[in-house]
């Protein structure tokens, strides 16, 4: 029997075969497909696409340090689109590169600091700028950049 | 300690000759400005050093040689060397290029002849101070433009030492004379410096410059007389209420500033000035625009032929409201006497003020002819005609509000002071506090009776009161859109934004580093590039002070106001002398 258009009572369609399986015997059968595996492939490409889109745009690829003696420390940081933005603090305006503890919910982290001073009033520290706040490196990292940090800034004391 | 030099891109390539800068006090770095090519006589440099000193207030000095290798001229050595004699030193610079290598060489000579070098000490001694020398390349137009921020006057004493970056700075942009003369110019001196890359200015420029100083002096005297003009009208108590003679008199302080014939001399009034010319000609662009869009079609004469049914609708509305309210409103029961007065009161006053509209109806599409093409004069002229036509048609509303809330503030002092009574105390205005008293019989009895009268009477005020204070807030609050959009054209630094899109270098929070290849036996060679401010900081930096009007009363305050019955002018101009 030729398929006509139906739909249920939702207004979804749906799809109705008729088989005469004799004279006297008849079978109906009603297809309403729930969910088509295209569609759902879809959305998922297009969630998977955005949440990239979202990354590619906001999330940091690299920091960088660099530290010049008697000039200053620069500190830069660029996402994986391309886009970077640079902080330089100048040495006269820097105190100290320090390792800080810091309880954090259950547990204890350590992060590289800079901490800045008022070239007028030298002892007080002003702010405290930390470094790295993206790529959070444990202790063996941390330790290392500082040791080469406060090679270079003994120097130009 | 290490020595920095900082070096202008421009000279990357330059001829040999000497270098020619600024030692930076305190700091061991020098700032190359220019290379004086060969051949020159020594006496003329140095006099034009001097020169060049009384007019720039730069210490400029002959910091070094610079040598250029190029094929077929070789021996120079021991002739820069010899040169070191005739300009004496405490520090002498040799930098040179060697063809195929990118980086520079350098040698530092001090005055007792120790030779401090650059080079890799392979043995590692002691003997060496790991003295070293960083060679920092910066575009020299570029930082001699720039402006970094936050903005410190150079005038203002202060005891902070001015950070090294900040004194480069300062020294490129007040080296500016230094750059006028060139290599291709007929002088006694060949120069290269940023300038030999390509003249920059054109004739139209220096025309307009030299044209500024004369159109300024006119146009001060132009606005001396409008000064003057707009204190007779200043005599009018009314010109304070209009908003468009506030705006034409903030212009006019706007124009003193920006016509000035004295040259801007610090970065922020060059961009005050800079910012208020360049929203001037926007507001222009916008009111001519306006204009055209009026005038195109007759639309202005639609608009005048809407106008007078417009005010007859409003009339009308207002009729029925107060025959609503004549009734009984919301299902309220009112004191029918009372009622029936305020009512006819309101009555008699709408139609004297339709009467009068249907007189001036026939006047109405000239004056709007004429009141419209002020608009040439900007946008926020037009909206603040706009906002006083909206305030004169809507007078009707504004005198009810006042009749109402002066009616309703009377029987709440009355109601408070007998309330007063009652209980049996008394408000002593010399002491500022409540004092009991004893009243005599007839008083209380009395004061009883009013109190009863006013309590009953009471809502009857109270919904009238409500009903025009609610269309006077609606009012109210569409003359204080329209007082915020003119603000924000008044206020709104589209140079500061256009400098900071257009020329990012001129705004400066600051600079970045970057290294440059590092070849073995070459100092270490940097790139100084400018920062620019973030556009957040431009906007909250270089905001023009305006005469914003802003709420007077928090919301608190606000309330009480209306719960008392007090009269509220929610928008304050700043101002506002007589205030």
């Amino acid at each position: 029997m030729a398929e006509e258009e139906f739909t249920d009572i939702n207004g979804n369609s749906i799809s109705l075969d008729c088989q005469t399986r004799s004279a006297f015997c008849r079978e109906f059968t009603v297809t309403s497909p729930k969910l088509s595996l295209r569609k759902v492939m879809v959305y998922t490409c297009f969630v998977w696409l955005f949440a990239y889109a979202v990354f590619f745009f906001t999330e940091v690829d690299h920091e960088t340090l660099l530290i010049i003696g008697s000039l200053g420390v620069q500190l830069s940081s660029s996402c994986a689109s391309g886009r970077e933005s640079t902080i330089f603090i100048e040495m006269n305006k820097l105190k100290d590169i320090v390792i800080n503890e810091a309880v954090y919910m259950h547990g204890i982290i350590y992060y590289l600091c800079i901490l800045i001073k008022d070239p007028a009033d030298p002892e007080t520290v002003t702010s405290v700028v930390p470094l790295f706040q993206s790529s959070k490196p444990r202790l063996n990292c941390l330790v290392q950049v500082y040791r080469s940090c406060q090679e270079i800034l003994a120097q130009s004391r | 300690m290490v020595l920095k030099i900082f070096f202008p891109q421009c000279c990357n390539t330059a001829d040999s000759g000497l270098l020619v800068g600024h030692w930076i006090p305190g700091h061991n770095s020098a700032v190359v400005l220019a290379v004086i090519h060969y051949p020159f006589i020594p006496g003329q440099v140095k006099k034009y050093l001097s020169e060049l000193q009384s007019q720039t207030q730069v210490d400029l000095t002959v910091l070094g040689s610079w040598s250029m290798p190029k094929e077929g001229k070789e021996g120079m050595d021991s002739f820069l060397k010899d040169l070191s004699t005739i300009f004496p030193q405490k520090c002498w610079l040799q930098l040179s290029r060697e063809i195929g290598k990118r980086g520079f060489i350098c040698q530092v000579v001090q005055n007792n002849g120790k030779l401090l070098q650059d080079r890799e000490q392979k043995n590692g001694d002691e003997s060496s101070e790991g003295d070293k020398i960083i060679l920092i390349h910066y575009d020299q137009r570029k930082v001699m433009l720039s402006q970094l921020h936050p903005v410190q006057d150079v005038s203002q004493k202060s005891d902070i030492e001015p950070s090294e970056l900040r004194l480069v700075f300062q020294t490129v942009a007040q080296s500016q004379p230094l750059f006028f003369l060139d290599k291709y110019d007929d002088g006694p001196l060949k120069l290269t410096h940023w300038q030999s890359e390509g003249r920059e200015a054109s004739i139209i420029a220096e025309l307009l410059k030299q044209a500024s100083v004369p159109v300024c002096i006119f146009l001060t005297w132009l606005l001396s007389l409008w000064h003057w003009f707009c204190m007779v009208l200043k005599m009018l108590f009314i010109s304070s209420k209009l908003s468009t003679c506030v705006q034409s008199g903030y212009r006019a302080v706007h124009f003193k500033t920006v016509f000035s014939p004295k040259k801007a001399a610090t970065h922020m009034e060059f961009m005050r000035k800079a910012n208020i010319f360049v929203s001037f000609l926007l507001d222009i662009a916008l009111g001519l625009l306006l204009i055209s869009w009026l005038y195109r079609e007759n639309r202005i004469s639609k608009l005048a032929d809407t106008l007078v049914p417009v005010a007859d609708r409003v009339a009308k509305e207002l009729q029925e409201l107060l025959e609503w309210l004549m009734g009984a409103p919301a299902g309220l029961k009112m004191n029918r006497a009372l009622d029936q007065v305020l009512g006819r009161f309101f009555l008699y006053h709408i139609h004297l003020w339709s009467s009068y509209i249907h007189l001036m109806s026939p006047f109405i599409e000239r004056i709007l002819w004429y009141v419209g093409l002020s608009a040439c004069l900007g946008l926020t002229f037009a909206l603040s005609v706009l906002s006083d036509i909206v305030a004169l048609l809507t007078f009707h509303i504004y005198c009810f509000y006042v009749y109402g809330a002066r009616l309703y503030c009377l029987k709440i002092y009355g109601l408070s002071s007998l309330w007063r009574l009652f209980r049996g105390k008394k408000w002593n205005v010399l002491r500022q506090r409540v004092d009991s008293c004893s009243y005599d019989l007839d008083q209380l009895f009395i004061g009883t009776l009013l109190f009863t009268i006013l309590l009953f009477l009471l809502p009857t005020t109270a919904l009238y009161y409500l009903v025009f204070t609610l269309l006077r807030l609606v009012v109210v609050l569409f003359q204080g859109v329209i007082h915020l959009s003119v603000d924000f054209i008044n206020s709104f630094h589209l140079f500061a934004i256009g400098l900071r899109i257009c020329r990012p270098y001129r705004l400066a929070e600051g600079v970045k580093f970057k290294v440059l290849c590092q070849e073995p036996g070459t100092p270490l060679h940097l790139m100084m590039e400018i920062n620019p401010l973030k556009c957040s900081s431009v906007l909250q930096c270089y905001r023009t002070p305006t005469y914003s009007c802003y709420p007077k009363d928090s919301w608190a305050a606000l309330c009480k106001k209306l719960f008392v019955g007090e009269l509220i002018y929610p928008w304050k101009q700043k101002t506002d002398k007589t205030d």
